[in-house]
């Protein structure tokens, strides 16, 4: 049996271990996006959906999602991603003189902004991909552990017949 | 290949019911599919993958290499599209067609459906005509369709529809929670509403159980196999009679004709690769409305150089589908119970009779609302990103109620498919092209139906609105896809005669939507089978031993 500081200290770890689940340490397990590219594109998705008392975008392993599609079904988008990220790095070079992964939230925000205004097609894509990865199926590398879906109050597993009735109707005031 | 009877192309929602009349009547039949057959253990519950949410492919097909189509803006510049795109104007293509995955509506259209030139004359620029046969024609094998795939639902609580000889085979699923809110919200508007006929088992029927009221509906396969298709009905008797074979994965590239002008089979791609022929007495297009006049369009001869059945220029000409408008109300008290399928309530009192309209279309409740289809349904003046967005997505999503509807389109004769010149598919056949656009007063008439549906949403509660009406720059088909090769008696405004047969080639048919001259305020799987039902009774009347006889 664990005790109480043994079981706290264990349930850190594994907390940590799920934070971390989608970077995996030092090694490289994405496909098409180099480190570089992560860390660009984490700054982006995580203005499109930030954390709050939910997960954010990387948080729920959205650049998995993006990573692995862009070897799939979205391979005739890789272009518009390197091109994207690159001038997304060059504002942020030229506006704060930092890479985008190091700027500060507030101007990794300043950044998106001027990115969909500048280039709306590759965030129109980032903005879409982001909302699948985070919304749709986690069979595809995001929406970790169903996490948005939880958000939004959905059952998960599903349930199935449950109870509609509403208990209070015939009650007396 | 032994010589057979009938040679039907495509197992689709009109093919599938042929080859079960054909082969119980002891025709024998080949039934030829270009796609795969599924079965229930291929829902996946995909929500990024499937025939309605497509962002990572089609479900149940065609994959998106090399089956491109093109269509011409008005500006008539020309764009490639992706079976995946919305503009590729996809249906399924599958053993079951469109049926495996629909969302399995399964309305009869309205007597003024199929007399809608004479109801209210034909806008100038459009091609409004009437059908050549009635609602009182239809109405036996709409209640044939309704019996053999298996309907459910409830018409009582509306006037507005036409004659019926008996009920539905079984009742409705219970209301869920929408239902309440909107079918008292429409009495006291002085509205009709009522139970959606869908081809769903609420009870066990045709060997299979009912539905078990998931999230995954309309774009899936039915997990448990309640959703009722060609695929579950009708294809699995016609295999059993012992007279019908299923070709899957062969694409039909041409039908041959003789130097008499008839056909006298098919050509075809196997999945192997392989180019073969199927000879047969006669042919039966049912590839629906796109790939049906594809077909025809490139089976040129040295008699017929325009396409089969193209002497008077008519194929692929009135395209039409259906435009939907309606709009999304937001509640402060929670709307959804996870209740599928979601859709439940409807009221057809907008169909007809609205003066300075022509026609108008059925207005019902949609079905669940995956959390990926939320995010572009949340309230105007929301953000598009950012916390804003993602805090409407939490406050939202089991608050909002959308209502819309198919609003029969008036259809042209410049709205239409032909072949592209230069592009082809994977097996080196002209793709379709589409041109032209949805004659303008089909918008005037969304645009009422959009505001129709918000007036109900506020009365059920809702505190806002979102209005979705729109006027698109293309022609309108995809699932619902009709009107390419319509039924007349004249041969030089028409394709098929009234039993579906090509003017000029009396043992070729064309049965699937392709028929429909108009195409209803209702989703159209259960004419498309009715008129299945009916085409292949005059068929089999009109059958002598060998060879058909007109």
């Amino acid at each position: 049996m664990l005790n109480r500081r043994e079981f706290m200290a264990t349930s850190a770890l594994a907390g940590a271990a799920v934070a971390a689940g989608c970077k995996a340490g030092s090694r490289t397990w994405y496909r098409f996006l180099s480190e570089h590219d992560v860390g660009s594109l984490t700054a982006i998705c995580d203005q499109i959906i930030p954390a709050d008392e939910f997960p954010s975008a990387s948080q729920a392993c959205v650049l998995t999602y993006i990573d692995l599609q862009l070897t799939r079904h979205y391979r005739r988008h890789q272009q518009a991603y390197l091109g994207g990220l690159e001038q997304a790095n060059l504002l942020s070079r030229k506006e704060f003189g930092v890479e985008l992964a190091a700027a500060s939230p507030q101007q990794q925000f300043a950044i998106a902004q001027a990115v969909e205004k500048q280039n709306p097609r590759f965030f129109d894509l980032v903005r879409s991909h982001t909302m699948q990865g985070y919304y749709g199926s986690p069979r595809h590398g995001g929406n970790r552990d169903a996490v948005s879906w939880r958000m939004l109050g959905l059952d998960e597993p599903p349930v199935r017949g449950r109870a509609q009735y509403d208990f209070t109707a015939g009650r007396k005031p | 290949m032994k010589r057979v009877n009938a040679v039907v192309i495509g197992a689709g929602a009109g093919g599938g019911i042929v080859a079960k009349e054909l082969s119980t009547a002891g025709l024998s039949v080949v039934m030829m599919e270009r796609g795969k057959w599924y079965t229930p253990h291929d829902c996946r519950k995909d929500d990024l993958r499937n025939q309605r949410t497509t962002v990572l492919g089609n479900a149940f097909g065609p994959e998106d290499e090399g089956n491109p189509r093109v269509w011409v803006d008005p500006k008539g510049t020309v764009h490639t599209a992706l079976p995946s795109e919305g503009s590729y104007q996809n249906n399924a293509a599958c053993v079951g067609g469109g049926t495996l995955s629909y969302g399995a509506q399964a309305w009869r259209y309205m007597p003024q459906d199929f007399r809608m030139r004479s109801t209210y004359g034909a806008p100038a620029g459009s091609s409004l005509e009437d059908w050549p046969i009635s609602y009182d024609d239809l109405e036996p094998f709409y209640d044939k369709a309704e019996y053999e795939i298996g309907i459910s639902g409830d018409y009582s609580g509306t006037p507005f529809k036409g004659p019926r000889r008996r009920e539905l085979p079984m009742p409705p699923l219970a209301p869920n929670r929408e239902f309440g809110i909107l079918e008292s919200a429409a009495k006291r508007l002085g509205l009709h509403p009522f139970h959606i006929p869908m081809a769903r088992n609420t009870v066990p029927y045709n060997g299979r159980g009912p539905c078990m009221r998931c999230r995954w509906c309309c774009g899936f396969a039915c997990e448990v196999d309640a959703k009722n298709g060609s695929q579950n009905t009708v294809i699995p008797v016609a295999l059993a009679t012992g007279n019908c074979e299923l070709r899957t994965e062969c694409m039909v590239t041409e039908i041959l004709t003789d130097d008499r002008g008839r056909a006298r089979g098919i050509s075809y791609i196997d999945g192997d690769g392989h180019r073969q022929e199927q000879l047969s007495d006669i042919v039966v297009v049912s590839s629906a409305a796109i790939e049906s006049a594809r077909l025809l369009l490139n089976s040129k001869s040295r008699l017929f150089p325009n396409g089969l059945g193209n002497r008077y220029d008519q194929v692929g000409r009135h395209l039409q589908g259906h435009h939907y408008t309606g709009a999304t109300g937001y509640f402060d008290f929670d709307t959804y119970d996870d209740v599928g399928p979601g859709a439940s309530i409807a009221i057809c009192d907008y169909n007809h009779g609205t003066p300075g309209l022509c026609g108008g279309g059925m207005l019902a409740n949609e079905f669940i609302r995956l959390p990926i289809h939320m995010v572009d349904k949340v309230p105007n003046g929301t953000p598009r990103w950012g916390l804003g967005h993602k805090q409407a997505m939490r406050a939202y999503h089991k608050r909002s109620v959308v209502i819309m509807g198919p609003t029969q389109q008036i259809p042209t004769a410049t709205g239409r498919v032909t072949v592209d010149p230069a592009v082809k598919d994977k097996w080196g056949l002209p793709v379709a092209r589409f041109e032209g656009n949805v004659h303008p007063h089909t918008y005037d008439i969304g645009e009422i139906q959009a505001k129709r549906a918000e007036a109900w949403l506020k009365e059920a509660g809702a505190v806002t609105t979102n209005l979705m009406s729109y006027r698109s720059e293309m022609v309108s088909a995809g699932q619902h896809q009709a009107g390419t090769c319509r039924m007349g008696d004249d041969p030089h405004g028409s394709v098929v005669t009234k039993n579906c047969q090509i003017h000029d080639v009396d043992n070729v048919f064309v049965i699937d939507g392709s028929v429909h001259v108009n195409n209803g305020g209702f989703n159209p799987a259960l004419t498309i089978m009715a008129v299945a039902y009916y085409a292949s009774d005059a068929l089999i009347r009109n059958w002598k031993g060998t060879g058909f006889k007109s």
